[in-house]
């Protein structure tokens, strides 16, 4: 049972994710369309960072919107990627008791 | 003797990229680890065999489904609950893998399906920060490597948390919980500051985002929606092609 609900999501997971792949080679987009498609990267990391970082501890929404802000300062004076998500666990790890 | 030079040109270049897959992708890794050691224990504690646990990172490689996918298990959920479930929550890849797969044009489909098929939030993030790989020569094996990272961390991770159940204290495994959203911002940041515009078109999407869930979506199809429509902002924001 647990096997095909494993397939079963496998499929539905992969299906989405390659369709764009043998799409791409048949059609020529406009100009609007390329501009719409380079700017989906930025547009999904909106989408995923905000409301979710509020979730980090759902009971205490401020924890995970202060280490957003700390990522953000981190990352905004240039360190690299790996020391703003060891900067943002470390905020975290501090403000919960 | 040419030829030979030729060959080791081409050599070099090929680990060039695959070192460097690899160290763009370590941030993904540190990410993936703690959550996918999370996900280990919870689909364990769901009734999951360790084999099944791990098949599932190994067949599905998409972290937010897999957690629904334990949840829905342990309440004794049916199966074509579950994956309508994880089909609506997982939608959003196909705008991503269309984003991603329009700046892959001239890497063959050899390349680009089983490509494709490693796409999740994390490594799309990643890759689609880096599109000047793709014009490069052997710049499929940048994308591999990276991919590959992160999906064997993914892997890795859940078998370990499978095994080892609650290894990692409670508070810091939370904490942990903040990791992904860390480094969607660490990528985000450096481009706002490159074009503020980006950020805008980010805002949008976050707005949108948020009113959707306000107004009773799944938090799967509120991110379609935002990134869709955010996205969509872009035809005005981005002036000409920027490649």
């Amino acid at each position: 049972m647990i096997f095909a609900i494993i397939i079963g999501m496998s499929l539905v997971t992969m299906i989405p994710r390659i369709i764009p792949a043998f799409i791409v080679d048949k059609l020529q987009f406009r100009d609007w369309v390329n501009r719409w498609l380079n700017a989906i990267p930025y547009a999904a990391l909106g989408a995923l960072i905000f409301p979710g970082v509020l979730m980090v501890k759902p009971d205490e929404p401020h924890i995970g919107l202060l280490g957003g802000v700390v990522a953000i300062i981190l990352a905004y004076i240039g360190l690299n990627v790996i020391l703003v998500v060891v900067g943002a666990i470390a905020t975290v790890f501090l403000l919960s008791t | 003797m040419a030829v030979d030079t030729a060959e080791n040109k081409g050599r070099s270049e090929s680990i060039h990229m695959v070192r460097k897959g690899i160290a763009t992708g370590f941030p993904i890794m540190l990410g993936y680890l703690p959550i996918a050691i999370t996900y280990g224990v919870l689909a364990k504690q769901s009734g999951m065999t360790l084999t099944e646990l791990t098949l599932m990172s190994v067949m599905v490689f998409a972290g937010a489904s897999q957690f629904m996918g334990a949840n829905m298990i342990a309440v004794g959920a049916g199966a074509i609950e579950i994956i309508i479930a994880t089909f609506v929550l997982n939608f959003r890849h196909f705008v991503m893998s269309l984003s991603f797969m329009n700046r892959l044009r001239s890497i063959g489909l050899n390349w680009k399906a089983p490509l494709s098929l490693g796409l999740t939030d994390e490594t799309f993030a990643v890759s689609a920060l880096h599109p000047k790989e793709a014009k490069m020569e052997k710049g499929a094996l940048f994308y591999t490597a990276l991919i590959l990272t992160a999906y064997f961390s993914w892997i890795f991770g859940s078998f370990l948390g499978g095994i080892l159940g609650e290894v990692i204290p409670e508070r810091l495994s939370q904490s942990m919980g903040i990791a992904l959203y860390a480094m969607f911002i660490g990528l985000l940041v450096p481009s706002v500051k490159k074009e503020l515009k980006v950020g805008l078109i980010a805002i949008i999407a976050m707005l949108i985002n948020t009113l959707c869930i306000q107004l009773g979506m799944s938090t799967g199809w509120a991110i379609v929606l935002g990134t869709i429509l955010g996205g969509a902002s872009g035809i005005y924001l981005l002036k000409e092609e920027r490649r």
